[in-house]
């Protein structure tokens, strides 16, 4: 399983790395969404400042969006899924590694947003450990269950379109619970950041082990 | 003699379409069998049963000694499909390509590169994109493939289509030598003489079934074939 993750994810990088649509349209895009809110909040810095961790978040949600469909996207030109089926290659490893090379394109993401909240919103970052831990969680998070909902909806004609209703309501618990452990993290509220963690970190648990178990039947049903 | 294909009574479905109603096919060790037939005789949908792809909902499907019925994934890794799309991946070279096929596939890297050249495969070929290679060149690092992985049942489905005469004729080669190596091939070909001087046996596929199979050293006559019952 480990082997085929490491196989599977090496390749699905190597297109990014070739392709570069993470460098230059998902991270752009990303950028310009928190350009766009700083425009919507007339470039209010205390709102800014207060909202930053829900602008943040709801923008790597979104950019999620677009890497999970480019994930399976790959696959469904010119019988590439077919290709992956009949390699024999391990459905859960299968899962792993395009999860991993998902979350990986989330997390240069996260870097690229970071920097920019700090410059366009005036963040400040007062406890890094629950902010890296609560990141690190809420990526798995998402690369899970959006590769999860990206193998369900692969094999439908309208899986642009689908994709985004099946993730966004299941990943909600992400969004609330990043959002309320920056919070902390930023110091910008006195609740407990750490519960938030135990949140995040059960989700990426279960969409984990979920999507290991059923991505075999998934592959085949795609 | 050792069956590499055995189904009886196979039914497929498509949705709630048989696309396989009801096949009958043996195959040994070693044959190169000729599918024919009409478009949407079925001839594609046994060549991805066979392959595990298209799972066999009743009957009897046995591939190199699996039961494609309980387990259409067991086989797998054991056969080469080489059909209407070639599986790669527009955003990674031919070489990378390939590489990753045979790596997915638990085979040696090593066999990579001699299985391109053998492709005509070399210099900048090797590391343009697939998205920037002609659908020829394109057939051809799919073949690379499955040349390089070197299955045990070869499916062909239009192997020629695409292909210029030098590398049709490099394919009759590939297919012969890999006989020889002790695989087994079926093919569907529209290139009637073609792929009768290949095969050694023709299987006439029609609505789903196989309809007449007979030797293939010469064209098929209707009045020659044995009917399947």
């Amino acid at each position: 399983m480990w082997r085929d993750a490491v196989v599977v994810g090496g390749k699905d990088l190597r297109v990014e790395m070739h392709s570069r649509v993470t460098t230059t349209q998902v991270a752009p895009y990303a950028i310009l969404v928190l350009l766009l809110f700083g425009f919507a909040f007339d470039q209010n810095h205390a709102i800014l400042s207060q909202a930053a961790p829900g602008l943040f978040w709801m923008a790597v949600l979104l950019c999620s969006m677009l890497a999970v469909q480019r994930s399976f996207a790959l696959e469904a030109a010119d019988g590439a899924r077919d290709g992956l089926r009949l390699s024999g290659l391990d459905p859960a490893g299968i899962f792993l590694g395009k999860a991993a090379a998902v979350a990986l394109q989330l997390v240069i993401l996260e870097v690229v947003l970071g920097l920019g909240i700090a410059v366009l919103f005036g963040t400040t970052f007062h406890n890094p450990a629950l902010l890296v831990l609560s990141a690190a969680a809420a990526t798995v998070g998402l690369a899970s269950a959006g590769t999860l909902y990206g193998m369900v909806a692969a094999g439908l004609r309208v899986r642009e379109t689908l994709l985004p209703l099946l993730i966004l309501p299941v990943v909600a618990p992400v969004l609330l619970g990043a959002t309320q452990a920056w919070m902390a993290a930023l110091g910008l509220t006195t609740a407990d950041g750490w519960r938030w963690l135990t949140l995040l970190v059960s989700f990426a648990a279960i969409y984990v082990t979920f999507g290991v178990l059923s991505f075999s039947v998934l592959v085949e049903e795609a | 003699m050792d069956q590499v294909i055995h189904f009886r009574s196979a039914v497929a479905l498509a949705g709630r379409f048989p696309v396989l109603a009801g096949a009958d096919l043996d195959v040994a060790r070693g044959e190169i069998v000729l599918l024919q037939g009409a478009n949407g005789a079925g001839k594609t949908s046994l060549l991805r049963a066979c392959a595990g792809l298209l799972r066999v909902a009743a009957g009897e499907a046995w591939v190199l000694g699996e039961n494609l019925v309980a387990d259409p994934r067991a086989v797998r890794r054991r056969i080469g499909l080489f059909g209407h799309s070639t599986a790669l991946y527009e955003d990674l070279n031919a070489v990378d390509n390939v590489r990753f096929a045979v790596r997915a596939s638990g085979g040696a890297v090593s066999a990579v590169v001699p299985a391109m050249e053998r492709l005509g495969l070399t210099g900048r070929l090797t590391a343009t994109s697939v998205g920037a290679l002609s659908a020829g060149q394109r057939r051809r690092v799919a073949l690379a493939v499955l040349l390089a992985r070197d299955p045990e049942l070869w499916l062909l489905d239009e192997p020629h289509a695409g292909l210029d005469a030098e590398h049709r004729d490099l394919l009759d080669v590939l297919v012969e030598e890999a006989v020889g190596r002790g695989a087994t091939v079926v093919l569907a070909s529209h290139e009637a003489d073609r792929a009768r001087r290949l095969a050694g046996r023709i299987v006439t596929v029609a609505g789903g079934v196989v309809s007449a199979q007979a030797p293939s050293l010469s064209p098929v006559q209707p009045e020659a074939t044995a009917h399947v019952a």
